[in-house]
């Protein structure tokens, strides 16, 4: 039972990992809640059914994989500049507007492609046996996938010069302008790379999953939460929340007999006590303008 | 007596033309059943004037005091499964009768309040907005968990009816909407004699820590505002188990929350008059799509997008701006298409 519990909270942490962290990418630095962000990640899952199932296209799975990673991405960055970039000083709006937008995609989905529960083809179907464990190859998949992406991401935020642009913008936007920085480009660049993050998520898990139209309210949640716990904005935060609540949900799971009912209910738990006691959450900066 | 009262008339509610169309639309409001009684009809007005509480309420938590809540349906859920429960009666204690479970209901609301208003204490703009979401989350869930009490997804039904016909309903409804509307209105005029609490809600709003310097105790109003909210949405979560002789979990839906936050800024935010307005444009307008059914949520989020990128005050505010005009120097209403105040004759240009 350990071993699974072991197993199931790395590959659930993985992928909600993903989709914290591009979420508190673009809280950083634009100081919005982006609430489509799982509309990109459904986008991206019902992309692979399209494109991979011999029911619609029937192509092979790696053209897949990056057709649907470009176009959700694509979607991402036309969301950005048609509906956030220009209400981005008022946040309740932008809050209001990005929920619409994933309402909206959720119901065009539902027109497409009818509220019936789809699945995706696995890409390497079989499993290994660790330590008396069936592992899918798939969940094997996207553990190693999420992990090779985050160091990716990581690299580019310590690294690079347009990592070091980032962190710039998400410290001090203004100062940061007065630099040089051209803030508009990053903000944009930070929305594609969300973006692309989600997408990921969502092709990794595909096959794994049930696909409906509403399948973006779940990790919603989850990923609000794990934001929260880990601080908004914090890029280390989001990936660590993200394993501790998967842990708590999979424990909830296995442990209580009611358990799929109260697992969302239980990581909420978890965000709500850690902010009673620590109102920035695990590792949230608090800025001098924003205490209260 | 009677001329003074004439008088006053005449200046502050014709002269204006916001509140000129308010007063329009209570005539027609209680007129409504005179030109049909379609049961149809008078059903999604019932269920309007419910939404109506419902919204204004969010406004009077979230929109006065700046507390975003995200999770305003937990009163309206806690309500609505408080009447059931209660009137329901038979495995948990006796059968108790309407007058009753309503008002207890809505108190439960103002536990439920009081309790959310905790973390709201500490906490602030998304990191707030987080929290409150959580709440009817969890209770969703324990409801989910626990279904020899809840029901579980079918909840609870076989309730008492408000009244025996719909008119009466309707009649009830109007009259609960327009005291419960009165109240909050009345609580958060800023102009007020009588009450303290608008102007402090508003000076809450804009700047907390200056509020607090000044010696107003936030928290006491932070909590008053959940309080009051709170109950009044529980009275409208309470209308609503009653008149659809149900409590199912979809009244602590995360869409429930939603929609009184876009009801509400759809109207105008910060207005009372904008929620109502909210509420009465889009809930008869998403009922009446459901005749194209698929495309109704589609609609109605492209709707929202267009009000909230082209008119971000909200429709209501956007049309008062239009037919109202303060008066530069004595900050008299006066209607957008005189060239000179009706009171001290100053250029209105």
């Amino acid at each position: 039972m350990i071993e699974g519990i072991i197993v199931q909270t790395l590959v659930r942490g993985s992928v909600y990992a993903l989709l914290a962290l591009g979420f508190a990418l673009i809280f950083g630095v634009a100081r919005v809640l982006q609430l489509s962000h799982t509309a990109f990640y459904m986008l991206a899952a019902y992309g692979i059914f399209y494109f991979a199932d011999t029911q619609f296209l029937g192509l092979n799975p790696v053209l897949s994989i990056v057709l649907s990673i470009v176009i959700t991405t694509g979607i991402g960055l036309a969301v950005y500049k048609l509906f956030i970039d220009r209400v981005r000083e008022h946040h309740v709006t932008v809050m209001l507007i990005t929920l619409a937008v994933a309402m909206a995609f959720s119901e065009i989905m539902l027109i497409i492609f009818s509220g019936q529960y789809r699945s995706a083809p696995a890409f390497l179907p079989g499993y290994w046996e660790i330590l008396g464990v069936k592992v899918a190859f798939q969940n094997i998949l996207i553990f190693l996938g999420a992990g090779i992406v985050l160091v990716i991401v990581w690299l580019l935020l310590e690294k690079t010069r347009l990592g070091i642009a980032i962190r710039a913008t998400a410290q001090d936007t203004e100062i940061a302008n007065l630099m040089g920085i051209n803030v508009s480009t990053i903000l944009f660049t930070v929305m594609g790379i969300a973006a692309a993050l989600a997408a990921i998520a969502g092709v990794l898990v595909a096959p794994t999953l049930i696909l409906s139209p509403s399948m973006l309210w779940p990790p919603f949640v989850m990923v609000m939460a794990i934001i929260t716990l880990g601080g908004l904005g914090s890029v280390k935060g989001s990936v660590i929340g993200a394993f501790i609540l998967a842990l708590v949900e999979v424990l909830v799971v296995y442990l209580l007999p009611t358990g799929a009912f109260l697992k969302g209910a239980f990581a909420l738990l978890v965000m709500v006590i850690v902010l009673i006691f620590r109102p920035e959450g695990l590792f949230g900066i608090v800025f001098e303008e924003e205490r209260l | 007596m009677l001329s003074r009262l004439f008088r006053d008339f005449q200046g502050d509610i014709v002269a204006i033309p916001g509140r000129l169309i308010a007063l329009i639309f209570f005539v027609l409001l209680f007129l409504f059943p005179a030109f049909t009684q379609q049961p149809y009809i008078l059903r999604m007005l019932i269920f309007t004037n419910m939404f109506v509480i419902f919204a204004v309420s969010w406004d009077f938590i979230s929109g006065y005091t700046g507390q975003m809540n995200f999770g305003h349906a937990l009163f309206f859920g806690v309500a609505a499964y408080v009447t059931a429960m209660l009137n329901r009666g038979a495995p948990l204690g006796p059968h108790w009768p309407i007058w009753a479970t309503i008002p207890i209901g809505a108190l439960a609301a103002v536990v439920a309040g009081v309790i959310m208003c905790l973390p709201a204490l500490r906490l602030r703009g998304p990191y707030l907005a987080l929290v409150t979401l959580a709440f009817p989350l969890i209770l969703t869930g324990i409801i989910f968990a626990n279904t020899q009490f809840t029901g579980g997804e079918l909840g609870i039904s076989g309730i008492d009816r408000i009244s025996d016909s719909r008119v009466a309903d309707y009649y009830i409804s109007v009259v609960v909407m327009l005291v419960s509307v009165f109240i909050m209105w009345k609580l958060t005029d800023a102009q007020s004699g009588l009450v303290r609490t608008g102007i402090i809600m508003h000076a809450i709003r804009e700047d907390e820590i200056a509020a607090r310097a000044s010696g107003i105790n936030t928290i006491r109003y932070k909590l008053f505002a959940f309080a009051v909210g709170g109950f009044f949405a529980g009275v409208a979560g309470g209308m609503y188990a009653h008149f659809l002789r149900i409590a199912g979990p979809s009244t602590l839906d995360l869409t429930l929350s939603f929609q009184a936050i876009i009801w509400t800024v759809f109207g105008g935010i910060v207005s009372i008059y904008g929620a109502v307005v909210g509420v009465y444009i889009l809930y008869p307008l998403t009922e009446s799509l459901r005749v194209i059914s698929e495309y109704r949520m589609l609609i109605f989020a492209v709707i929202v997008i267009l009000i909230l990128l082209f008119m971000p005050e909200g429709i209501a505010v956007w049309i008062r701006d239009k037919i109202e005009r303060q008066c530069p120097r004595c900050k008299l209403t006066n209607v957008s298409w005189r060239h000179t105040c009706r009171a001290c004759s100053a250029d209105l240009y």
